[in-house]
């Protein structure tokens, strides 16, 4: 019995290792997460050298025109890279694990397509929510679609009994049908209002300011405790439904609160940036290969992975083209492609 | 300890899988046996009865009904073992039985760590601990949904065919853990094909068909090839070793009761 304790122990030492070196990789994923905004922040059309730019963030001796483009150009485009990078990988990893299905976030789920339809209301027919100043018309739309949006969702999914296929379903539905009124909206749009929307709905961060960057960053804030509280609860839904709630789960609360969650916080990021694609799938997929399914280091790794994927696309889209700035979204999605088609191939061989 | 399960009914859309079925009351220590044909039923009641589906009907442990109860405390006094864990996480064993204790309460994580390892060494499993839970056999990852099913220490433990991936080592080794489990004051019900382990290792063997209790009873009261005639349609007879166990033998060409 003495050995029988010895190796169970040993077991356990083995585990708990494992526990802080998956700690490790988050932290690694943190100071990754960083450099990247280092490098974005370092990166623009105007050329600054690396050296100006830590300047002016620490508050050294730099030009006027080089604080201003630090502080009021890249600092928020590259922070809000950042923040609307975490937010859709985190809420990709919750809803892949409420929907149990792998290729659930909130691009699939049709939040983005309903933020860009919600987007093009307010650009194209003026229509937005009242009272508000013009420059917030357009996200405050956006964001109202979105939540509206998953709302629908529940309340179909509800009506049909809440199981994840029929959400899901009814999420792919959403997307193609916000797509479709979104080509309507398009179809009867001037020039001008059209430039501006097909920007839009391939997302930028050209058009970032603090106030926007601290409200994600506001929900983001709020959002991540409550994920992290459920943590466990999330991992036991990694084993199917029966078995969560045979462990004390009540499943189809935390598929409610879990989905209003990460839906809020989706339609939060896509509502201030527009359409990016791929990066709540890209992320938790990535965080899994890395740390595996435990919630508890799972999420955190999908935010940050998710974090970082963003603020290299940043840059990746400053710097590709030279002197253009190409929409953000489009570099997530180019990114996010061959990892799309290497989860299917994956799956078929499963 | 006891168990009553009244008048459960089932519906899945147009078919009535349990019609107002009714259990004998179960007793700690005692190990129930719920057979019957495919289709008869026995899992959706094993289910209901751990309130995994909607149903009609009552179940109650002690007198109190399990459906009033919030699902944390629920899961502290029921134990459910399925047919089978999903594949496709990247959850390694040892997560999964930690998950099975944290995910309804909160527990320091040493504690739950030591508790869940603790039941994997009992079970005889401590080596697949840290393994992928998809990279493990079906006899093994059936082995850890039981380290799941009785990390928490429940008093009513229900079983959906817990030993139909196991190889014949740990076919009696789960069979006497239940056993033992049972004269530690629990109750045990398990859904069984296998009549012979039934005969060999259950108190009382109830006998479902067509979503109703047949018959039920010590297993030589209820295996009688007449009753086996009427359920499955085979030929069979029941004949006693030189051990004076009872032994099923099938002599019907058409063999229903695999």
């Amino acid at each position: 019995m003495v050995g029988d304790a010895a190796a169970m122990n040993d077991i356990l030492h083995r585990y708990q290792a494992q526990g802080r070196r998956h700690a490790a990789l988050v932290g690694l994923l943190a100071l990754a997460a960083l450099a990247a905004l280092v490098l974005d922040l370092t990166t623009g059309p105007a050329g600054l050298p690396l050296g100006d730019t830590l300047r002016a963030l620490t508050g050294g001796q730099v030009s006027r025109g080089a604080q201003v483009i630090v502080w009021d150009v890249r600092l928020p485009v590259a922070c809000m890279a950042l923040l609307v990078g975490a937010a859709l990988a985190l809420a990709g990893a919750e809803m892949q694990t409420v929907l149990e299905n792998p290729l659930a976030e909130p691009f699939t789920l049709g939040v983005s397509a309903s933020a860009a339809l919600g987007a093009a209301v307010a650009i194209v027919l003026g229509l937005t929510v009242p009272g508000l100043p013009p420059v917030w018309g357009v996200s405050a739309n956006a964001f109202v679609f979105a939540v509206g949006a998953l709302m629908l969702l529940q309340l179909l999914g509800r009506i049909r009994g809440g199981g994840p296929e029929v959400l899901i379903l009814f999420g792919v539905a959403l997307n193609f049908t916000a797509a479709a009124l979104l080509s309507l909206v398009q179809f009867v749009a001037s020039a001008d209002a059209l430039q501006q929307l097909v920007f839009w709905s391939m997302g930028s961060l050209a058009a970032t300011q603090w106030p926007g960057v601290a409200m994600v960053a506001v929900v983001l804030a709020l959002a991540v405790p409550f994920s992290l509280r459920a943590s466990w609860k999330l991992t036991a839904l990694r084993l199917g439904q029966d078995q969560a709630q045979s462990f004390g789960v009540d499943v189809a609360a935390l598929r409610r609160w879990t989905l209003l969650r990460v839906g809020v916080l989706s339609a939060a990021a896509v509502s201030m940036v527009g359409v990016i694609g791929f990066v709540g799938l890209a992320g938790p997929h990535i965080a899994r290969l890395l740390v595996g399914e435990n919630h508890r280091v799972f999420l955190p790794a999908s935010l940050l992975t998710g974090a970082l994927v963003m603020s290299l696309a940043s840059t990746l889209s400053k710097t590709v083209v030279p002197g253009v700035l190409l929409p953000i979204g489009l570099v997530t999605s180019l990114i996010g492609l061959p990892i799309f088609f290497a989860l299917i191939l994956r799956g078929r061989r499963r | 300890m006891s168990v009553q399960v009244r008048d459960i009914s089932v519906r899945f859309g147009r078919r009535q899988v349990l019609d107002a079925l009714t259990l004998p009351e179960m007793h700690a220590g005692e190990v129930t046996v719920l057979a019957g044909p495919n289709a008869a039923g026995k899992s959706t009641l094993l289910r209901a009865i751990a309130q995994l589906l909607p149903h009609q009907g009552q179940v109650a442990l002690d007198g109190q009904d399990l459906r009033q109860m919030p699902a944390t405390e629920r899961a502290r006094l029921v134990g459910f073992m399925p047919q089978s864990l999903p594949s496709g996480s990247s959850l390694i064993a040892l997560e999964t039985v930690i998950a099975a204790l944290r995910a309804g309460k909160t527990l320091p994580a040493h504690q739950a760590d030591a508790a869940a390892m603790a039941v994997m060494e009992k079970l005889g499993i401590a080596s697949l601990a840290l393994e992928p839970l998809d990279a493990l056999s079906g006899g093994q990852r059936q082995m850890v949904a039981l380290a799941q099913a009785i990390v928490r220490d429940p008093s009513l433990l229900l079983l959906d065919e817990p030993t139909s991936a196991l190889d014949l080592a740990r076919q009696v080794r789960l069979l006497s853990e239940l056993r033992r489990l049972a004269a530690e004051g629990r109750v045990v019900a398990a859904v069984l094909h296998d009549l012979a382990l039934a005969a060999q290792w259950a108190d009382r063997i109830v006998l479902i068909h067509a979503g109703r209790v047949h018959a039920h009873g010590r297993p030589q009261d209820v295996l009688t090839p007449a009753l086996l005639a009427e359920i499955y349609g085979v030929e069979a007879r029941i004949e006693r070793c030189s051990r004076g166990r009872l032994m099923v033998l099938i002599d019907g060409e058409r063999q229903l009761a695999r």
